[in-house]
């Protein structure tokens, strides 16, 4: 990734969105950035962890979105460029702090990048965030494509200093994740150290100081519907005699004129570039004369409910199609099926090429799983032993310990968000007679795990809390946090300490237990059970990812002489290495990573160190 | 210039979206235009993993619809039945035969296909199909790792990439460590001569 630190102006590079957003940022003259990690966003981070240092920046993982986003705040309210960026959720997390913000705004450019997801791909919820805009008053991007992301995030900057306010970039899967060609521009040097001027009537958001600060963020916003309207980002593709016209933003709007300018279609769009303020003026203009207008966006009919609007008073007639008269839905993603599929109800299509029509076949489904040696999968074990079958509800979270909701752990039964866990824990056990479970892991924990913790203390909560300890934040790329001991920059960083921020809370029973040792962990589970009000148990093991970077464990194999075939390895642990063939269970070599839990549930010693012959 | 589209399927941890940037740095390379669209983070463990690449004079998007992959390159056999709806009868598609069983197969909660019976069927309707034993020609090569680029080799066989092989090789060689681009410039043309002979009989 040190390519991007190149300054060859002109150089094209195949880069991950991602990538092109961090490269903006160097082209912008970034001082500082903080995230907290989450797909489709993680990538930025991941990056930024591997130059910050020789560009000449500060970085850090926050310990959540809203933190990331106060520290970069104050970078910009102290002169520096900065950049705060996360998946769409974490805008929820931030958003307290943000919606203030509006109000005080920002000195340095300050560049929010909201990454959303459509089609949920690795998120709970695809909600549009393009909302917020609205919500909060906050002038708007939206990139189709890698190249484009760069070039918002760097303009991003100058436009969020020019109107003082921060400028948020909304992103979504197929913009973060998608690899295209960018052309480099020249890199910046990075801000400079600022200095915090004190104007406490701008900065210090109590009501005398905020009703008079509301009414100027109106009125730069006032200054932005001029600047909308100018705005590069914003182009008309224009077609010699449109039999229909489209209006569209984000990453819709490829599919759009992938088929226009490869089916030739007789259409004009305007791309909307810079959708908050939207430029009325412009849309306006372009549906003056028009007849049919079909609006592509993904998700919400964010653009289409504006344009109904103006076209009420600028072409009362105009038909307007898309999500309010069936040609799009607001589920999930688009594709070059979805747009050709709503394009042919209005206009003569060439369907492309017939699919192969082949025999269905029931196709096993194949879920992400918890991996060969994963901590996580001892400890749901264990849980389900020291219950010795007596129901619980496990009010689980955001990592990868959700996947525990598979067979044949069955370990998730409730979960909203990050954090949630505990609060949701308290809950069930106020008003149910269950026994209660909480899981959730280290990062998630420091991200928003505590105040569920002082709070179920307090209001004394009756459950176990499991804070699965496995040293990283591991589902989005192993990215380090408050309790790993070294910095998103690389630099070593003190630990917090779980156990003792528990005892800090008052939690009375704190156990540590390694969960690779089934039997003792079986036990500290048992002890949690017989305690009353919140037992914190802190299941502790490195990531198996990371582990086995650093083992080399000579891997096991099953004696299918002493193998009963009681099936409790694959039908309670289920490690993905256990493979089942008729009743017969063998390993998978190439799977197994020798972490012997296997061995120690197998009642008849039946699996031992050795390969297979 | 014709766009060349490619969807390239399989499971989280076998190299897919490593092979998809070999190809679309090589055509990157040669001075074209290239999107390709990838899946990261949960899918990764152990799930179902697609890239696509397209290829082109100017590429608009990053996905492809129905019907419009020239080429359908896949790990893993049942998984290149779960990505059909982008082959045609013209679509080259090249996959390897050796299975990956899901757990919820290895779990008994659900079956997996008889996959003799589904190539059967697939050899009927399309005349472009390549399977390769990745497994065992990558061990011949001397790592099983090296799978993936075996995959490679067979697709650059078809000719359907706008790339040549020696420009493929070159961009294996720029992104693989130094020392392993001899092991998987033999996976690679053991992968190059199987779907060649393949394409012979």
């Amino acid at each position: 990734m040190k390519e991007l630190l190149e300054d060859e102006p002109g150089k094209k590079i195949l880069l991950l969105g991602n990538e092109a957003i961090v490269r903006g940022a160097l082209e912008g003259g970034i001082g500082h950035g903080s995230t907290y990690p989450g797909t489709p966003s993680s990538e930025i981070g991941n990056t930024f962890e591997k130059i910050a240092k020789d560009y000449g920046m500060y970085f850090e993982y926050s310990a959540n979105e809203k933190v990331a986003l106060e520290t970069a705040a104050a970078a910009a309210a102290s002169g520096r460029r900065a950049m705060a960026w996360m998946k769409h959720v974490g805008v929820n997390v931030a958003a307290d702090a943000l919606m203030t913000l509006m109000y005080s705004g920002v000195r340095g450019g300050l560049v929010i990048v909201a990454a959303g997801d459509p089609s949920m791909h690795s998120s709970q919820n695809e909600q549009d965030n393009r909302y917020y805009s609205l919500l909060g008053n906050i002038p708007m991007l939206e990139p189709t494509t890698p190249q484009e992301a760069k070039e918002m995030v760097k303009y991003g900057f100058s436009l969020s200093e020019e109107l003082e306010l921060p400028v948020l970039i909304r992103t979504t899967t197929r913009v973060n994740h998608a690899r295209g060609v960018v052309t480099f521009d020249e890199i910046k040097e990075p801000a400079d150290i600022g200095h915090f001027d004190k104007d406490p009537a701008r900065f210090v958001a109590v009501p005398q100081n905020s009703v008079k600060n509301h009414p100027k963020l109106l009125e730069k916003m006032g200054k932005a519907e001029e600047i909308t309207e100018e705005s590069d980002f914003t182009k008309v593709y224009e077609s010699q005699e449109p039999e229909l016209k489209v209006i569209s933003s984000g990453a819709g709007f490829n599919y759009i004129y992938e088929a226009k300018e490869e089916k030739d279609l007789p259409i004009s769009i305007l791309k909307v570039g810079m959708s908050n303020p939207l430029p009325e003026k412009k849309i306006s203009e372009f549906i003056r004369d028009a007849e049919r207008v079909l609006v592509v966006e993904e998700l919400e009919p964010f653009l289409e409910d504006k344009v109904k609007a103006l076209a009420k008073d600028v072409n009362p007639d105009l038909e307007i199609y898309g999500k309010h008269t069936g040609h799009f839905s607001k589920l999930y993603e688009y594709d070059p099926d979805r747009i050709n599929e709503a394009l042919s109800k209005l206009m003569e299509v060439d369907p492309g090429k017939e699919p192969l029509d082949v025999k269905e076949y029931e196709l096993p489904s194949r879920p992400p799983s918890l991996c060969p040696g994963c901590p996580h999968r001892a400890t749901y074990y264990a849980v389900k032993k020291a219950l010795k079958g007596d129901e619980a509800v496990y009010s689980s979270d955001i990592g990868c310990y959700t996947l525990g909701i598979q067979d044949p752990l069955n370990a998730t039964d409730y979960l909203l968000c990050m954090g949630s866990s505990v609060g949701a824990a308290g809950g069930f056990s106020k008003n149910t007679d269950q026994q209660v479970f909480a899981f959730l892991g280290d990062s998630t924990f420091f991200h928003s795990g505590l105040p569920g913790l002082v709070s179920g203390h307090y209001n004394q909560h009756d459950f176990v809390y499991v804070i699965m300890d496995n040293r990283t934040t591991a589902m989005t790329g192993h990215q380090p946090h408050p309790g790993t001991g070294k910095t998103g920059m690389g630099d070593p960083a003190p630990m917090a300490s779980i156990e003792d921020l528990a005892r800090g809370a008052g939690i009375e029973f704190v156990e540590t237990v390694d969960p690779y040792d089934i039997e003792k962990t079986i036990q500290v589970f048992k002890d949690a059970l017989e305690h009353d009000g919140i037992s914190v148990v802190v299941p502790k093991h490195p990531c198996a990812l990371i582990e086995q970077r650093q083992v080399n464990w000579e891997k096991f194999q099953v004696d299918q002489d002493e193998c009963k075939q009681c099936h409790i390895c694959t039908n309670q642990l289920g490690c993905i290495a256990l493979v089942r063939d008729g009743d017969k269970v063998h390993i998978d070599e190439t799977l197994c990573v020798g972490c012997s839990q296997c061995a120690q549930v197998c009642p008849f010693d039946a699996i031992e160190r050795g390969v297979e012959q | 210039m014709k766009r060349t589209n490619l969807e390239i399927v399989g499971v989280g941890g076998q190299g897919i979206l490593t092979s998809s940037q070999v190809i679309g740095k090589a055509a990157l390379e040669k001075g074209m235009d290239v999107y390709m669209s990838e899946v990261h983070g949960m899918a990764q463990r152990g799930g179902v993993v697609w890239t696509t690449v397209k290829i082109g004079e100017k590429v608009y998007s990053p996905l492809i619809g129905s019907g419009e992959a020239d080429a359908l390159l896949s790990f893993e056999p049942i998984e290149v039945y779960r990505a059909l709806e982008k082959a045609s009868k013209d679509t080259w598609i090249v996959t390897n035969i050796s299975p990956i069983v899901p757990f919820t197969v290895s779990v008994g909660k659900e079956e997996y296909p008889d996959v003799d019976e589904m190539f059967a069927d697939l050899e009927e309707r399309s005349d472009k199909l390549l399977k390769i034993d990745a497994e065992k020609l990558a061990k011949e090569a001397g790592a099983a790792i090296t799978q993936n680029i075996v995959m490679i080799g067979a697709l650059t066989a078809t000719e359907v990439l706008p790339v040549s092989k020696e420009e493929i090789i070159a961009s294996i060689e720029r992104q693989v460590p130094e020392k392993f681009v001899d092991i998987n410039k033999k996976a690679f043309e053991l992968g190059y001569e199987e779907a060649k002979q393949q394409m012979n009989e």
